[in-house]
């Protein structure tokens, strides 16, 4: 074992415990730690501590509208799949004051959020990543920028996890997400049976490994992660066609499908609170008793929320069928137009925490097969 | 409001259990700024002083439920310019409204041992049944910071915000996992208008409905998905009767699996 | 004919947090009609104040403390940036508190944002624009691109319409517009007794027109049903779907493409519109609670 900064693009070996020594280079570094831990019968992303606080030994079964939460005993820290949360909770906070307004005599004065955490993700799988480019899309990539995105993004530390273990819910082979991370981190990890195996994906990720134990990746490491990423890829729970998609769905908006799709739908918002990729927010002021300050949160919004489609006049989407229909042409089809690419990544999520259990890939299939 | 006048606060209070009134009195530290911004006329929980009408802004909690109240809130109507009914007794009838479904009189008979003591209506009705609301402040009971922003509103000058999303929105924002999907608990909260910072799934239970129906919820499929969840159809009737339980949409869905 | 004028060129834009508006005084309410004022709007710093330029068709976010925020489209002549209309129709919480503030009350403001008609594409053309109520506030300031710059256009046709007489907006400078050889034709939905004017909803008025297909380009704003029937008409006399440009309403939040209220198919209309040609909206025009 060596102890020096591996460059990016090399493959090392690191015992199981050094990961901790990696924590705490991060933490030394200022990096907030966030990643998988157990809370309320589910793998959460939360601010975690220490190397124990990720689900050692923990595991989950997903299916449409149902997650649980089971112990594998097997001592692995990675061995689960997606949960309810993404990490968009902390780029793209769920409630962020924009401004603050002081009223003073006449006059107003506004003053800007200027705060700016600093993250480490542990444990960023696949699709995910591809969730974080797409929103950098958003948020970076047009006309304008979100400054409070972009100084979250531009500081975050990204500890990437091959997946191998897809769940009921997950379709990254049909979205080419997954399961093995493409670019895009600073250090990408494979859990083997004895050991990790890691990517450097950047300088600043090597840097982290200053102080790590580790040894170059020899052939044996690296056959048996290429041999996890196949299996995996050949576990995938569901699939989605996405030839053609757009068109298909675009010319379909009076399909009778989404009548049906409507009965059951809840309008309840879950799907696109979990989706790691969906953006669409309101912004509310929140002032005190007399007016004199106000801040100005932003807040995560859904299209399925009735307020979302008011005008003065009355309400342009006034049913589940015109709300479930924006959904999904959104997310499968003109999120094209808008970003240069669809807007799903296929990590499930939507499918296992709809509480009724709609799966999206089942509705495109549907409305695939019945074109009318 | 006219400036240079404090509005002047009225608090009625007709059948309920005086929670949503403690919502007001409890505050605390807004009471005071409360206080100063609007001249408390009529308060009996809070004050013995008793101002005469006409008020700006009238507040009434509880549902009608005799003959009596019926003439106490016209009186209260034509006193107020600006009336607000609050919690769930005063939207939908409250918990109280079970008796809509069944014969009041063998409840009378079953629960007093002087019967003919009691004089009251076949139905608990909520405000609006007899007299024109202006606003409607949902909860069982009320939240103290909805009670807030339409006190802070009606300051200012605008309409009061009020959610019309379901309770699914607070969890996601504070991040709470779905009792229903992690943990196969029915919940009431795809259905609920949220307003309680969803409170019970945050202490891993369903939600209660508090807050009565979504503007357009769909209490069918939720009700079908907590008979796949074991709930007998008699159950899934009781969970939507309950505190809203005579609003329309709740109330619809409740009698469909009853009779299933 | 081809390019859409999508700039954005603003002085507002460039500050480093879109979302944080920049202050400005209400200098001169002036009334319309019933429940529709004008508001100049003078900003603060006088740094914005001259570098401040906006576009035909473009429109601000008006934000009061407390209250909310409002898109509302600028109203004034792009060739005097300087002074700044906003023509305001009360109609929900943020407009309804705006009528009650005063001269001399401070607001925020940030902008331009989206689309603009496009008045360039347009030389050589002839043009006509039709407004419906308050639909003909946006258009405004294309009318005065349009009187400033009169010799590059061919025949030039205003069609302004309301449900009555007393909601007609702007009437005091119809003639003055007539003056610049500009054809005003007026209609009203339902006369009153001292009307003597055009009867009739908007896109009825364009028997009186024989525009030429081959070289008309038309910009409407108005009630979606009056401009899905300005867009019949003005197919059946042959003007191209590129050559019509619509000013869409959405529920827009954050002007600049986040917040995805105003999604209409692929477009957020903050961004790639209000204005757009009709080819453009065509496949989502007539469909039901899109």
């Amino acid at each position: 074992m060596t102890n020096s900064i591996p460059m990016p693009g090399k493959h090392i070996v690191i015992a199981k415990d050094a990961l901790q020594t990696l924590f705490s280079t991060l933490q030394a570094a200022n990096y907030t730690l966030v990643g998988p831990t157990v809370r309320e019968e589910a793998i959460v992303y939360e601010e975690i501590g220490q190397m124990d606080d990720l689900p050692v030994g923990w595991t989950d079964e997903q299916g449409p509208g149902t997650y649980r939460l089971e112990e594998a005993g097997d001592g692995r820290y990675f061995n689960y799949v997606v949960g309810p949360h993404s990490w968009k909770k902390f780029l793209y906070p769920p409630k962020l004051t924009l401004f603050s307004a002081q009223q003073n005599g006449d006059g107003v004065e506004f003053t800007a959020n200027k705060e700016s955490p600093q993250y480490a993700f542990i444990g960023v799988r696949g699709c995910e990543l591809a969730a974080i480019a797409i929103q950098d899309r958003i948020f970076l990539e047009g006309q304008v920028t979100d400054p409070h995105y972009k100084k979250r993004r531009e500081r975050a530390f990204i500890l990437a996890v091959n997946c191998t273990q897809p769940g009921e819910t997950c379709f990254c082979v049909s979205m080419q997400t997954g399961p093995k991370v493409k670019n895009g981190f600073d250090l990408s990890l494979t859990e083997l049976d004895e050991s990790f195996l890691l990517e450097i994906g950047s300088e600043l990720g090597g840097e982290m490994l200053a102080d790590c134990d580790w040894r170059p990746a020899g052939s044996y490491e690296l056959n048996q992660s290429r041999q996890l990423m196949l299996d995996a890829e050949m576990r995938m729970g569901r699939s989605l066609d996405t030839a053609d998609l757009p068109e298909i769905l675009l010319d379909n908006l009076d399909h009778p499908r989404w009548d049906e799709v409507a009965e059951r739908c809840l309008s309840c918002m879950n799907c696109t609170l979990v989706c790691p990729t969906c953006f669409c927010s309101d912004v509310q002021d929140v002032s005190d008793l007399t007016g004199g300050k106000t801040e100005r949160v932003r807040v995560w919004d859904s299209c399925f929320n009735p307020d979302f489609s008011h005008v003065h006049g009355g309400n342009l989407r006034p049913n589940i069928r015109a709300r479930y229909r924006q959904w999904l042409t959104h997310k499968l089809a003109s999120w094209e137009a808008q970003f240069g690419t669809l807007g799903c990544v296929g990590c499930g999520r939507c499918i296992t925490w709809c509480p009724v259990g709609i799966d999206l890939t089942e509705e495109a299939a549907a409305i695939r097969g019945g074109q009318s | 409001m006219s400036p240079g006048h404090k509005p002047r606060l009225a608090v009625f209070k007709f059948a309920s259990c005086d929670g949503c009134q403690l919502s007001l009195l409890d505050c605390e530290d807004e009471l005071l700024a409360i206080a100063g911004a609007v001249e408390i006329a009529y308060f009996a929980e809070a004050s013995r002083r008793m101002l005469e009408g006409p008020y700006d802004v009238t507040l009434v909690e509880g549902s009608v439920t005799t003959d009596e109240e019926i003439e106490k809130i016209k009186e209260a109507r034509r006193e107020s310019r600006f009336l607000v009914s609050i919690g769930a007794c005063a939207i939908s009838g409250g918990i109280q409204a079970l008796r809509n479904w069944t014969d009041v009189n063998e409840y009378i008979h079953t629960v007093y041992a002087t019967p003919k003591y009691i004089d009251t209506l076949a139905k608990s009705h909520p405000i609006s049944d007899y007299v024109p609301v202006d606003f409607e402040l949902r909860g069982c009971p009320i939240s103290k910071s909805q009670l807030l922003e339409l006190v802070t509103s009606l300051l200012i000058g605008r309409k009061p915000r009020v959610p019309e999303y379901s309770v699914c929105m607070e969890c996601k924002w504070r991040g709470t996992v779905c009792v229903m999907v992690a943990q196969g608990i029915p919940c009431l909260g795809p259905a609920t208008q949220a307003g309680c910072n969803a409170l019970c799934p945050a202490y891993n239970r369903g939600c209660y409905g508090c807050f009565g129906p979504v503007e357009t919820p769909n209490p069918l499929s939720l009700g079908e998905h907590f008979v796949e969840l074991g709930q007998s159809r008699a159950e899934v009737s009781r969970a939507f009767r309950s505190f809203n339980g005579y609003l329309p949409a709740f109330r619809e869905a409740s009698e469909q699996f009853e009779d299933s | 004919m081809t390019v859409l004028m999508q700039q954005t060129t603003t002085a507002l834009n460039g500050q480093a947090d879109a979302m944080v508006p920049e202050t400005a005084v209400i200098t001169r309410i002036q009334y319309e009609a019933p429940d529709i004022a004008t508001y100049t709007l003078s900003f603060t710093d006088d740094h914005i104040r001259e570098q401040y330029q906006f576009l035909p068709g473009q429109f601000n976010m008006l934000y009061l403390p407390g209250i909310g925020e409002v898109a509302i489209s600028i109203s004034s002549d792009p060739g005097q940036p300087g002074t700044l209309l906003h023509t305001i129709r009360e109609a929900g919480n943020v407009t309804g508190a705006l009528a009650k503030l005063k001269k001399g009350a401070t607001i925020g403001v940030r902008g331009p944002y989206g689309s603009a008609w496009p008045v360039e594409s347009a030389e050589g053309k002839d043009l006509i624009i039709v407004g419906g109520g308050i639909g003909l506030a946006p258009l405004r300031p294309a009318i005065y691109h349009v009187i400033r710059h009169r010799e590059k256009y061919g025949k030039v046709t205003i069609l302004s319409g309301a449900r009555e007489p007393g909601d007609l907006l702007y009437p005091d400078e119809y003639d003055a517009w007539r003056e610049h050889g500009i054809e005003v034709i007026v209609t009203v939905d339902r006369a009153d007794k001292n009307w003597r004017g055009n009867v009739g909803v908007v896109p009825m008025m364009f028997y009186k027109m024989r525009p030429d297909g081959r070289k008309t380009v038309i910009f409407t704003c108005g009630p979606e049903i009056m401009m899905r029937f300005v867009v019949y008409e003005a197919l059946a006399r042959r003007i191209p779907k590129e050559r019509i440009f619509v000013s869409l309403e959405r529920n827009m939040k954050c002007a600049v493409g986040f917040c995805g209220h105003c999604q209409y198919g692929p477009f957020f209309l903050c961004k790639e519109g209000p204005v757009l040609s009709y080819d453009r909206v065509e496949p989502f025009f007539s469909v039901e609670e899109f």
